[in-house]
């Protein structure tokens, strides 16, 4: 059982980043529909550079940037040229995807995408504390970018509460108007608010190439930005509300990977349907009951 | 003294609009002054250059013995200036103590709510304003909301308020509440710019009221010796000489008999509209102008009775009133009575319910004659409604509905926001229609049109209609006094 949860959040880890970083572009009052193709170039960039360095901190420092990278590019042209904000997230996220699909083969060799093989990242237990009953298996015995998304989601509650920039982000979400008032800017509020989606968005991709699976193959988000974007949605936009979410959708991810080890007889692409269907029900279950920041896709002048 | 604020010969004009034309504005310290005007007389504009939102053509502003040149609201607020927007600049979602902290250096980077929370608390106590700092905006009332903006421009210090039209939205018991506010403000030594059309509360509240009228200072006196008429006098003007006068005629029979009308914003209109007569309607935008026309035309329901052409209509449908020989200018033309998205020749098509098939060739042909006919200036019959400027777009609606010859029109704000040529056009077209014998309701905000082209005019106050007057006995003060809500 304890495995079991362990694995829920092991899995959920690339879901709450990537929806960590929709918060602060939903809340600023831009859609999220980027995420996939953030997450994707971020897991691209994280495997190239840890595999052409050797080294980890340089993936994930470049997982990073190539995600905000693909901010960048949604910010410029939603803010700045006032489109549409799902049909620019839509068409980003399969720009990214044709992208990387290109650029790993021409990495590689006649034709054949570069072969990238990591160790993933190992779990660090965590001296003393992984030894406690069962808190110390569900939270002090992980790899270091699950870690990372726990403080991250501790310090985006922080930093949304308690900040003026936070507060000043949430606003421009609502009512730019008033934080133009007030003597804000908002049209850049949402700029930078996009790019750091874009950032950590991407690091949820590394987690996928570094900590999962050790290689980069084409399209290998698989929805997982999508599924980071109903679980930010039915998280109300609170970053615990929707480590929540992703968390939900890991153990049924999780509970998948279980049926299929013990053989059972369902195909595995109708187990690995299963958080897409809860999502699916928990969003419809929702109804209208979510209230979006009141002026999220409004474009400003 | 010196003088908390001055400005000077202070102009702004938009396109041929001269909305400030040489305006002189001084506040003292601790002191209420009221700046009274009709509806576009320029005192919002004045307002937005003085805070920074617009910029000025010419002239000085001096706050605090330092000019102000080229500042945005940012450097308004840090000098020392505050301003409460007719629509408030809040959060909705949000608590009253997050709206203050917003943008708020003082409220620290790290937000200190508790500590803003308890400055809130003791504010609040002070001036009398009853707010809770965790109360969620959405669910304050917009008598409360508007104390949560005082609130704002309290705590962050301001020396001078401005207060653009503060009083629109309150009902009678918040705006007491409000005035109390504004004297402690008084006293504790800041400067009030007090924005209204309501002569009871500048009377009431101000030491010294400044008359707008056209863009310019029709008048200024302290508020101890002034006498209500005088005011009025000065608010409304004495020029009325407008080219457009209608030629004096004998009214034909009734052609519009209105008794009773109740309703949201309604109560009790009555009148007799003749064949050959406009009916001119003044009045203070708010009092039921939008209401009284919606009804009219059958966009909404209400109470009483209704007599076109001797046929009871307060029950018909639009098509019906329509049939009966109504016309109906609204005043959000761009929402009612224009798809923007279509040609000019497909927006003059559609009225015509007249068979099921259309007929493009002869749609077009129409749609060029009434061009010319009403001086539309566009490229031609398939430009689209989008791309027209408002006196462009206006053209239209009022040839499209004139053009049906009705025998009774509704026209609301049918020159809002034209330029003079523009207005000019759609008053002559009006009065034209007149002599032709139809029977013309003209709603306006704007007196001086009102008083130009009815042959009588009505004030509308409260829902009802305070009085009726001829053109021949047009008495100035009684009309700024009906205005005014002072029967
Ligand atoms: N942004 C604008 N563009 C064009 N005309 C404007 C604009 N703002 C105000 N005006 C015009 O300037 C005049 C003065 O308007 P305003 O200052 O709002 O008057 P008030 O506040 O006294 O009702 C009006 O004729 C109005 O139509
Ligand atoms: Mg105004």
């Amino acid at each position: 059982m304890m495995d079991f949860l362990a694995a829920a959040i092991r899995i959920a880890t690339p879901l709450l980043l990537a929806a960590l970083g929709g918060i602060l572009s939903e809340r600023a009052g831009v859609f999220a529909v980027g995420l996939e193709g953030m997450m994707l170039a971020g897991a691209f960039a994280a495997a190239v550079t840890a595999w052409a360095a050797d080294n980890f901190a340089a993936g994930i420092l470049a997982s990073i940037a190539g995600g905000a990278l693909v901010g960048v590019m949604v910010a410029i042209v939603t803010v700045r040229m006032r489109a549409d904000n799902m049909v620019t997230g839509l068409a980003v996220n399969i720009l990214v995807a044709g992208l990387t699909s290109f650029l790993a083969r021409s990495a590689g060799q006649g034709g054949r995408p570069a072969s990238i093989h990591l160790t993933p990242l190992a779990a660090w237990p965590i001296p003393g504390l992984s030894d406690l009953p069962i808190l110390g298996p569900l939270l002090f015995d992980h790899p270091p970018l699950t870690y990372l998304a726990i403080v991250a989601c501790v310090l985006m509650t922080l930093f949304l509460g308690r900040t003026q920039i936070g507060l000043t982000l949430r606003a421009t979400g609502e009512n730019p108007e008033a934080v133009f008032a007030s003597g804000g800017n908002p049209k850049l509020v949402r700029m930078l608010a996009v790019i750091a989606c874009g950032g950590i968005a991407g690091l949820g991709g590394a987690v996928l190439t570094l900590q999962q699976v050790g290689t980069f193959t084409d399209n290998m988000t698989g929805g997982r930005g999508y599924l980071a974007l109903a679980s930010l949605i039915v998280g109300r936009w609170t970053p615990v509300g929707a480590a929540a979410a992703c968390l939900v959708f890991g153990a049924a991810d999780a509970f998948g990977l279980r049926m299929q080890t013990f053989g059972l007889p369902a195909s595995s692409y109708v187990l690995q349907m299963a958080p897409y269907l809860i999502a699916l029900l928990v969003l419809a279950s929702l109804g209208r009951a979510t209230r979006l920041p009141a002026s999220i896709g409004r474009p400003l002048d | 003294m010196v003088p908390l604020l001055e400005m000077r010969g202070i102009v702004r004009t938009f396109g041929a609009v001269r909305a400030n034309d040489g305006i002189d504005l001084d506040v003292a310290a601790g002191r209420i002054v009221g700046l009274l005007g009709e509806n576009g007389s320029g005192k919002s504009t004045l307002m937005k250059l003085l805070f920074g939102m617009l910029p000025p053509d010419s002239g000085t502003i001096i706050f605090k013995g330092r000019e102000l040149s080229g500042h945005r609201p940012a450097e308004a607020m840090l000098a020392g200036l505050a301003m409460i927007h007719q629509h408030f600049m809040l959060i909705e979602a949000m608590s009253v103590v997050d709206n203050v902290m917003l943008g708020w250096p003082a409220a620290g980077k790290l937000l200190r709510r508790a500590a803003v929370a308890n400055q809130i608390r003791g504010a609040s106590a002070r001036f009398g304003l009853d707010l809770d700092p965790d109360a969620k905006v959405a669910n304050l009332p917009l008598g409360r909301r508007q104390r949560v903006e005082i609130l704002k421009a309290i705590l962050r210090g301001a020396d001078l308020l401005i207060l653009d039209e503060p009083t629109s939205n309150l009902a009678p018991a918040e705006v007491a509440g409000l005035l109390t506010i504004l004297r402690r403000l008084r006293e504790e030594g800041r400067g009030i710019v007090f924005i209204t059309h309501k002569l009871p509360e500048v009377l009431d509240v101000c030491d010294e009221v400044v008359v707008l009228r056209a863009g310019r200072v029709a008048g200024r006196a302290p508020v101890a010796g002034v006498s209500r008429a005088a005011l009025a006098e000065m608010m409304v003007g004495r020029d009325t000489t407008h080219a457009h006068s209608p030629d004096p005629r004998p009214p034909g029979a009734v052609r519009l008999a209105v008794r009773g009308l109740r309703g949201p914003g309604l109560a009790g209109v009555e009148f007799d509209l003749h064949a050959g007569e406009i009916l001119g309607v003044a009045g203070v935008d708010g009092n039921g102008q939008i209401e009284l026309a919606d009804t009219l035309a059958g966009l909404r329901r209400g109470e009483g009775s209704i007599v076109l052409n001797g046929q009871e209509i307060a029950r018909a449908s639009v098509a019906a009133r329509m049939q009966a020989g109504l016309a109906y200018l609204p005043a959000d033309r761009a929402q009612t009575s224009l798809v923007r998205a279509m040609t000019i020749a497909e927006n003059f098509g559609l009225r015509d319910h007249a068979g099921f098939l259309l007929h493009p060739a002869a749609r077009t042909a129409h749609a060029k004659e009434l061009m010319t006919a009403y001086d539309v200036r566009a490229p031609g019959p398939q430009t689209v409604a989008a791309r027209l400027s408002g006196g462009n777009a206006q053209k239209i609606v009022v040839g499209r509905e004139l053009d049906r010859a009705p025998s009774v029109v509704i026209a609301h704000q049918a020159a809002w926001g034209l330029d003079p040529g523009a207005t000019r056009f759609v008053l002559d077209r009006v009065v034209d229609l007149r002599n032709r014998g139809a029977a013309v309701l003209y709603i306006s905000s704007e007196l001086e049109e009102v008083l130009a082209i009815g042959d009588r005019v009505a004030v509308l106050s409260g829902g009802r209609f305070a009085g009726i007057l001829s053109r021949d006995k047009i008495d100035l003060g009684q009309i700024g006094l009906w205005m005014a809500g002072q029967a």
